[in-house]
């Protein structure tokens, strides 16, 4: 009797704990939206695989997005087949909504810190950590193949749990990154048996020495791209040598400083195939036959489409590349300190470049060269050498710009450093070039007028808005007014962002702004004299745009508490050495950045930062819980 | 909106500009109806000061005659506004308008408003060498690609001097800042621009004795990773060796023989 009663027992509780374990099951497997199930996606009129097919040609993530919001099915058929995703600010969502809706996900790219952190504006510390989207991805995605990180903060435990969590992991690519060392990358090198893309670019490293390159298989690899330009510390030669002999795929190879120009001809030997070539620095004593065997190396690359690198480029070896400038379309001379009238012969020779980054040393006589020899031009890029400091002649005016403008048809980026300019350069270029895309114009005289007519360079601006119909990101500076944002507004409607210090004179600056520019997603503006009132007043807009940055401008506390409490899905971040709480609702804070967010505050703020609480009475707190 | 919402956001408005006005913090009148008189103002001075770079140009602004709403307020009564300065100014000096600045300006001006010095535009004239003003983060231009450009420079200029921008952290502070040693002559320079960064005081330093006069000692870390007094070394081999800045204060700095 007891031994049935017992059997019962035991049964029953067998019973109860697969249905209960079962339950469990099933609740884990539901993502957060109620799922369709196929079946009733099948009585659709459009079934699943059609829908799914015709998807599969919808590559860019914006038309994905709006084809997600047209109906329930849609967005579900989508969701299930996007592989590529990319996330402009990885505070806006939590990485295990992302890591939930995308079943398929095979390539993450992801932004973590505002831009002006590349000038030293956001302080150490700030946030943009990698892991909390590693880990999550790691857990639920190991099949994920490619990870792309701009400005976050990544350690070396993620580059580990990267290399041991995703078996298929193919691609890598880190660009103004920091916080993990060579160690990480040697991880990454050793693990990742199908790695085709490692790119560092412009990060900054921990470097513990060049060890970590002969971390890579000994067999052959599988890589395509390989960019370690920011390191500093010597890697062994026998090293590349062995591993460019072993990598019969690779097309692109960026090379850092420490890598002498001796060597240089061994490894192009090695791989005559690269398409893209980031040479190591050029300024070595070579004797004439190194620089004979290096000019023939070069003529090899009878694939070289791209050239960078040529740290410390001396003049006398300009002749060497003369036989890969015919092919060029990228050429990166903005770390070689090469002086005119050396660089014309460089530059007539490129006749089909369309990407072009120099240092102002380039000066008017070189951009005329280019608008002569150069017609495919497509970017340019003109940097500040610091000459002028030193107080050496460097006579780079508007009229480079202008001449480039009037010579290169198919120009639409420009990024352009110069002291001063005027209205009617800006004009010009405008009236010439109307099929602009990105124009950014660093005048670098804080609120320097028109030198001429000493008016600000409202009007200039006004034409280059009125006529490049198709510009998408600006960049003003120099002497402006209200009157400039007003033509801004009214014009640029497919503007999406749009840079600003030193300039205008009141909050009817930023009115002109939320209130007209259609497609604005990322706003910064430092150093303006705008205080809350356009702030508030435009409030519903902010929630339209990815983000805000305002910093040493006139933005008090108790605006930013406002803003917060009237706006729910925006994060008002403040950064300010001293506790808002302490000072008067009316001070004015250093520093804020406002973005839009399913995800609510964040809880990895450091002391600094202080996220406004939705609740008033709670007011600020450094983690703002819901 | 309900009236109500309408009246109770207007009145929301109200309050927060009576604070903002009397704080006088604003360098720019922003009322909408004086924006002629003080834009005109405004822009001519910024026009006169884009032409004279190598002037350091002091003015004093005042938001008090600006809004309607307080002619109780005489025209006249301006509070000291020195934080709130707009200076083209030059290195060595201190650094534009950062936003620390400001805000302790804000409460000393709360404090001061009873004072109501009367100070127009002034327009202090210094000869200064004609190096470009060190704003932060400007040009924009990346960090990287600055020390390239510096270390380019400085090595031409004297062999093996780096000129690199370096961290200067001091306890107490919650985030670090960066100078450029390049920038300085000499240990005064460097240690008056500390001073000014950070607003403390070093003391005068001897010898043997280390830093005499206050409870922090500006140490910096050399390429061994020795933690060093500042003023040890001579000035060149400072700036090869230095890797980075720390003010030390209290209890730690006693270790480096001063009075503490």
């Amino acid at each position: 009797m007891a031994s049935v009663s017992l059997l019962f027992v035991t049964l029953l509780s067998v019973t109860l704990y697969i249905n209960i374990k079962s339950f469990i099951l099933w609740d884990q497997s539901q993502t957060f939206l109620p799922s369709l199930s196929d079946s009733v996606l099948m009585d659709r009129r459009f079934p699943f695989k059609v829908l799914e097919h015709i998807f599969s040609f919808v590559d860019s993530n914006e038309d994905r997005n709006s084809v997600s919001l047209v109906c329930k099915s849609w967005f579900e058929t989508e969701r299930r087949t996007r592989k590529r995703v990319f996330v402009g600010n990885c505070y806006a969502v939590s990485p295990l909504k992302v890591a939930r809706r995308f079943p398929k996900m095979r390539s993450l790219t992801l932004k973590g810190k505002p831009h002006f952190a590349d000038y030293n504006l956001v302080p150490d510390g700030w946030g943009g950590y990698a892991w909390p989207w590693i880990e999550a991805m790691a857990a639920r995605r190991p099949l994920l193949e490619e990870i792309r990180l701009k400005r976050m903060v990544v350690t070396d435990e993620c580059l580990e749990k990267i290399a041991a969590s995703f078996r298929d992991f193919k691609s890598l690519v880190l660009t103004s990154c920091e916080g993990f060392s060579t160690d990480g990358i040697a991880a990454i090198a050793s693990t990742c048996r199908k790695l085709r893309n490692l790119e560092l670019r412009e990060c900054i490293v921990d470097d513990l020495g060049g060890d970590w390159l002969s971390y890579f298989p000994e067999t052959s690899t599988s890589l395509v791209s390989l960019d370690f330009s920011c390191l500093d510390s010597e890697v062994k030669l026998s090293d590349l040598e062995r591993l460019l002999s072993r990598s019969p795929n690779l097309k692109s190879l960026k090379l850092n400083r420490s890598v002498t120009l001796d060597v240089l001809e061994s490894l192009l030997r090695r791989a005559p195939q690269l398409v893209e070539l980031g040479t190591g620095s050029f300024s070595d004593e070579l004797d004439p036959e190194e620089i004979s065997k290096l000019t023939k190396a070069l003529s090899e690359l009878k694939q070289l489409k791209s050239l960078s690198g040529l740290w410390d480029l001396l003049p006398e070896y300009i002749p060497v590349l003369y036989s890969v400038c015919p092919r060029l379309t990228s050429l990166n001379l903005s770390y070689a300190t090469v002086q005119m009238p050396d660089l014309i012969d460089l530059l007539s020779r490129c006749s089909k470049l369309q990407k072009l980054w120099v240092m102002d040393l380039i000066e008017d006589k070189g951009l005329k060269t280019v608008a002569l020899c150069c017609k495919e031009l497509r970017e340019l890029r003109v940097f500040p050498s610091g000459a002028d400091l030193d107080e050496t002649d460097v006579t780079l005016t508007e009229q480079g710009l202008v001449s480039v403008s009037e010579g290169c048809q198919k120009l639409e980026s420009v990024l352009y450093f110069c002291v001063q300019f005027t209205n009617a350069a800006l004009v010009s270029i405008a009236k010439n070039r109307p099929n602009f895309r990105c124009f950014r114009l660093c005048v670098m005289e804080p609120f320097a007028p028109d030198y001429r007519t000493q008016q600000p360079l409202d009007e200039g601006f006004k034409a280059i808005v009125e006529r490049c119909k198709d510009l998408r990101r600006l960049s003003v500076s120099g002497l402006l007014t209200d009157k400039a944002f007003e033509y801004i507004g009214v014009h640029a409607k497919k503007l999406r962002m749009l840079s600003i210090a030193f300039a205008g004179d009141s909050d009817l600056m930023l009115h002109h702004l939320l209130s007209g520019c259609e497609s604005l997603k990322k706003l910064e503006i430092r150093d303006c004299p705008f205080g809350d009132t356009a702030l508030l007043e435009n409030a519903a807009k902010l929630e339209t745009m990815r983000s805000l940055w305002m910093s040493s401008c006139f933005v008090s506390f108790g605006a930013c508490k406002q803003l917060s409490q009237k706006m729910p899905r925006l994060n008002v971040e403040v950064i300010d050495e001293h506790p808002p709480k302490t000072r008067p609702d009316s001070s004015p804070v250093e520093r804020i950045y406002i973005y839009r967010t399913v995800a609510g505050p964040r809880l990895d703020t450091p002391e600094f930062v202080w996220t406004i609480h939705k609740k008033p009475e709670v007011g600020v707190s450094r983690l703002a819980i819901r | 909106m309900s009236r109500k919402k309408m009246g109770h956001t207007f009145a929301s408005k109200l309050l927060l500009l009576l604070p903002t006005s009397l704080a006088c913090f604003s360098v720019f009148p922003l009322s909408l109806i004086e924006k002629k008189v003080s834009s005109m103002n405004l822009s001519s001075i910024k026009q006169l000061a884009s032409t004279k770079p190598h002037f350091i140009f002091t003015i004093n602004f005042s938001i008090t005659n600006s809004f309607p709403y307080f002619s109780s307020v005489k025209m006249d009564e301006f509070v000291n506004l020195e934080a709130t300065e707009l200076r083209l100014g030059l290195p060595g000096t201190d650094n534009v308008c950062e936003g620390r600045e400001r805000v302790s300006c804000s409460k000393r001006a709360l404090q001061g408003a009873a004072e109501n010095e009367t100070e127009s535009s002034t327009m202090k004239t210094e000869t200064s060498p004609p190096r470009k003003a060190q704003i932060v983060g400007w040009p924009p231009v990346r960090s990287f690609r600055k020390n390239i450009v510096q270390t380019k420079k400085n090595e031409s200029e004297s062999e093996g001097g780096r000129g690199l921008y370096v961290k200067v952290s001091m306890d107490g502070a919650p985030y670090l800042r960066k100078i450029d040693l390049s920038c300085y002559k000499g240990y005064s320079e460097l240690l008056k621009a500390l001073e000014m960064m950070f607003n403390f005081s070093a003391g005068e330093y001897f010898e043997r004795e280390g830093y005499n006069g206050s409870e922090f000692v500006p140490t910096y870390e050399d390429k061994d990773g020795d933690w060093m007094l500042i003023g040890d070394v001579p000035w060149e081999m400072f700036v090869c060796t230095c890797k980075r800045l720390r003010i030390m204060k209290g209890s730690e700095a006693k270790g480096f023989g001063c009075d503490v």
